[in-house]
């Protein structure tokens, strides 16, 4: 009797948890934008933006020229090194360019923002901004949200276009591939639309996803030092996870029926 | 003094965003004239399409002027139907022209190449839904093998 109990009290509980996260996103998207919560966005983006851009260059760099040193013991095996560039590109921008940047962006500003705000409930600062009369949510997690937004979609541009540069790095400079065949094979087979664009899509919904999780659950932490380390480590889990089951989804949408 | 520092960071982080969509477009992307803008159907029946794929694309003496947008084979009498999907800017090819599945190199992906025919005053040029009647089929290379085995043992 008493695990039937549970089961129905864990089940309730998730769902409340999902009611109240989607509480927090309508209350912070959906407010009316106000032009004097641009800094603030801005000020955001610096913070879950600029300050990811070394760690996203740096894996951009390295993971380019790793899948470029992998590819090509493989590819000249049967003498058909040219196709490196292709390689290097599609699987950057249609898979690890957009996750890998999403399951850092979680470790590195993910796990951040959950902090921030979850000591800013600890520390009675949302309440007191509440006694102000002033919307928590519009004034600390809607401009958080948007920078996670508009930030995540950027630094996987980003890192695409380093990996490409780290393959050409690599497989050009050092094992001497011919640097015409790399980069015209890889532009006569990557499409716009159809790989660069299903790319950014991706990234999109990674960014919404991580950002989502990582500001509800500083949002909803429990306000305790034990409580915002839980909520630290459920941020990151929680994300990475999300985003390894949606880009599966998203990538049988997108390349699965052809 | 501080929030200028980051916004002039987050400027510069929206010109690196906007070089490297500039990089994947210009030297990773192929924009083209192919895949983009209005294109029109011709179809065509083939014995055999080997590796042919949707997406494939669609050749005149080398140059790409549209892609392979669907195949399926015809229930009635059980061949291949190609629907090739052409650029519009390229709508001027005579009725006689022909169509051959191709590969490029030894091992390369097959594609469809167009050669066009001549045209004289009463020749119509083909346009949106007409069929190609002069197709050939794909090698492939099983049958090319047996053909080979077949012709040496008579020998």
């Amino acid at each position: 009797m008493e695990w039937l109990a549970n089961l129905g009290k864990s089940t309730l509980d998730r769902f409340a948890a999902v009611g109240r996260a989607s509480y927090v996103l309508a209350g912070s998207l959906i407010a009316v934008p106000q032009l004097k919560n641009v800094p603030l966005t801005i000020k955001q983006m610096y913070v879950v933006g600029v300050q990811s851009l070394s760690i996203i260059m740096v894996s951009g760099l390295f993971i380019g020229m790793v899948m470029a040193l992998q590819g090509y013991t493989i590819l000249v095996d049967y003498g058909a090194e040219g196709s490196l560039g292709p390689m290097v590109a599609l699987s950057i921008l249609r898979e690890l360019g957009p996750v890998v940047t999403a399951l850092l962006f979680a470790g590195r500003a993910g796990s951040a923002l959950t902090a921030e705000i979850g000591l800013m409930k600890a520390t009675e600062q949302l309440s007191s901004l509440e006694m102000m009369a002033i919307d928590p949510l519009r004034r600390i997690v809607a401009p958080r949200l948007w920078a996670g937004l508009l930030s995540m979609p950027m630094l996987t541009v980003i890192f695409s276009a380093v990996g490409i540069l780290g393959g050409h790095l690599v497989g050009v400079e050092w094992l001497g591939v011919d640097a015409g065949s790399y980069w015209s094979i890889m532009q006569s087979t990557v499409e716009w639309n159809a790989d660069v664009m299903n790319g950014v899509i991706k990234s999109i919904v990674f960014a919404f996803v991580v950002t989502w999780i990582a500001i509800f659950k500083g949002y909803d932490s429990v306000p305790t030092s034990e409580g915002i380390s839980a909520a630290t480590t459920q941020t990151v889990v929680y994300s990475s996870l999300a985003v390894l089951g949606l880009d599966f989804v998203l990538t049988a949408i997108m390349f699965g029926i052809e | 003094m501080t929030s200028r520092k980051s916004e002039i960071l987050v400027g510069l982080f929206v010109a690196l965003t906007i070089a490297a969509t500039l990089m994947l477009a210009m030297n990773v992307a192929s924009k083209g004239s192919v895949g983009q803008g209005e294109t029109y159907n011709l179809y065509a029946k083939f014995d055999n399409i080997g590796g042919l794929k949707v997406r494939s694309s669609v050749k005149v003496g080398g140059v790409t002027i549209g892609r392979v947008e669907s195949i399926h084979l015809d229930p009635e009498d059980f061949t291949p139907v190609v629907t090739l999907s052409i650029v519009k800017q390229y709508n001027a090819f005579p009725e006689t022209s022909s169509v051959s599945i191709l590969t490029s190199g030894l091992l390369g992906e097959q594609y469809v190449g167009l050669q066009p025919g001549f045209s004289i005053d009463d020749i119509e040029n083909l346009a949106e839904g007409d069929y190609i009647a002069d197709t050939k089929s794909a090698l492939v290379l099983e049958d090319l093998i047996g053909q080979f085995l077949f012709s040496r043992d008579n020998d």
